[in-house]
């Protein structure tokens, strides 16, 4: 069993162009679908709780291997999650490293840079849109904190306290 | 592999990279892009916008979360693998010890913690950071308009049109690339295959 996670998630951390928010679609798909490892219900609380914690969303994985085989299948869900895609990362800065005098290098990489940028934009506007959901003053927390990052310097934990003081008077 | 880095960045040690990607990690609500943005470039110094961008793009295009991409690749740059290892280790460190704990609460009490609103006020807090930084990594790199377009389509069908994120990289990526390699006035003759 814990082998089965460890593979299936390994195979996930391959496809997972994207990050984790990419890799949902799949990871359903699998867990849910073709395993039957998890229910439907199950799945999406599971995501709110890892979503309920700080960090990279993938690990969402964890908390999924978790439900799954407990903690010997968060393990291997964690591994088989971070791994693969770690040692291509590896991989790929021991090529770039070893290209680093090439002319059409730099200029390949600065290309990548925009379709970066704009995915995190997405990210944020999805965010933005799901905060929305809870009315109108989390839309006005998410356009003073983005002129407040956007303009000036002082550390975003301003915003994040903010949210969270506004967020228990008026949310609560 | 070190390598000398350009004369306004600082070369983290060891444990400096350790600590500052568990910042990263332990205050990554809502995703950790803009805090890793944060953290290595304006706090720290550690890369310069242009070059840390462009380590990110790369983290883009390859499987696996971008940032958690990007650790491993400037932990490289600065102190091979036990710099990839360390960096990798601080950025998920904290956020894992958290989830044990709430899975552990979840076990128990079969729901989450009554933290929702403030979580979902952190939530917008973290949206409009997550903008707020995506809108000053454009500003500071100087896009040109073409990039620019580039970006916004790649916006466009992640946020409205719900593409899958391999689609829109597969698409956009080679464009973008040869846009840029045709700024630089190499896309004729040395183009790459």
């Amino acid at each position: 069993m814990i082998l089965q996670v460890l593979l299936t998630f390994s195979i996930l951390s391959l496809v997972a162009i994207g990050g984790a928010n990419a890799v949902l679609p799949e990871m359903h798909r699998q867990l849910v679908e073709l395993r039957g490892w998890l229910d439907d219900a199950t799945f999406s609380q599971l995501y709110a709780l890892a979503q309920a914690a700080p960090g990279p969303n993938i690990l969402v994985a964890s908390v999924m291997g978790w439900r799954i085989a407990g903690a010997g299948g968060m393990a291997a869900a964690t591994f088989g999650m971070l791994v693969p895609a770690a040692v291509l990362a590896w991989g790929m800065a021991g090529l770039t490293h070893r290209l680093r005098g090439a002319p059409w290098l730099k200029p390949a990489q600065a290309g990548l840079v925009p379709v970066a940028i704009g995915l995190i934009l997405a990210a944020g506007i999805t965010m933005a849109a799901a905060a929305h959901s809870h009315g109108l003053m989390p839309l006005l927390v998410v356009a003073v904190a983005t002129v407040f990052v956007w303009r000036t310097d002082y550390s975003p934990l301003w915003v994040l306290a903010g949210g969270a003081v506004l967020g228990a008077v008026f949310l609560g | 592999m070190p390598e000398a880095p350009p004369p306004q960045t600082v070369l983290p040690s060891l444990a400096e990279l350790f600590t500052g990607y568990l910042k990263i990690g332990l205050f990554g609500f809502g995703g950790v892009a803009a805090w890793a943005r944060r953290v290595i470039v304006e706090e720290r110094h550690w890369l310069t916008e242009r070059d840390y961008a462009e380590v990110l793009g790369l983290g883009q295009v390859l499987p696996g979360p971008n940032v958690g991409n990007a650790a491993v690749m400037i932990g490289r740059r600065f102190h091979g693998l036990s710099g990839a290892l360390l960096a990798t280790a601080g950025l998920y460190l904290a956020p894992f010890c958290i989830l044990v704990l709430l899975c552990l609460f979840y076990d128990r009490y079969g729901q989450l913690p009554a933290v929702a609103p403030v979580m979902a006020g952190i939530a917008a807090g973290a949206a409009g950071m997550v903008i707020g930084t995506a809108f000053k990594m454009a500003g500071k790199l100087k896009l040109q308009w073409d990039a620019l377009v580039i970006l916004l389509l790649a916006t466009l069908g992640a946020a409205a049109l719900r593409l899958p994120l391999p689609v829109i990289v597969l698409v956009l990526a080679p464009i973008s690339i040869a846009l840029s390699l045709r700024r630089s006035g190499l896309l004729r003759g040395t183009a790459p295959r």
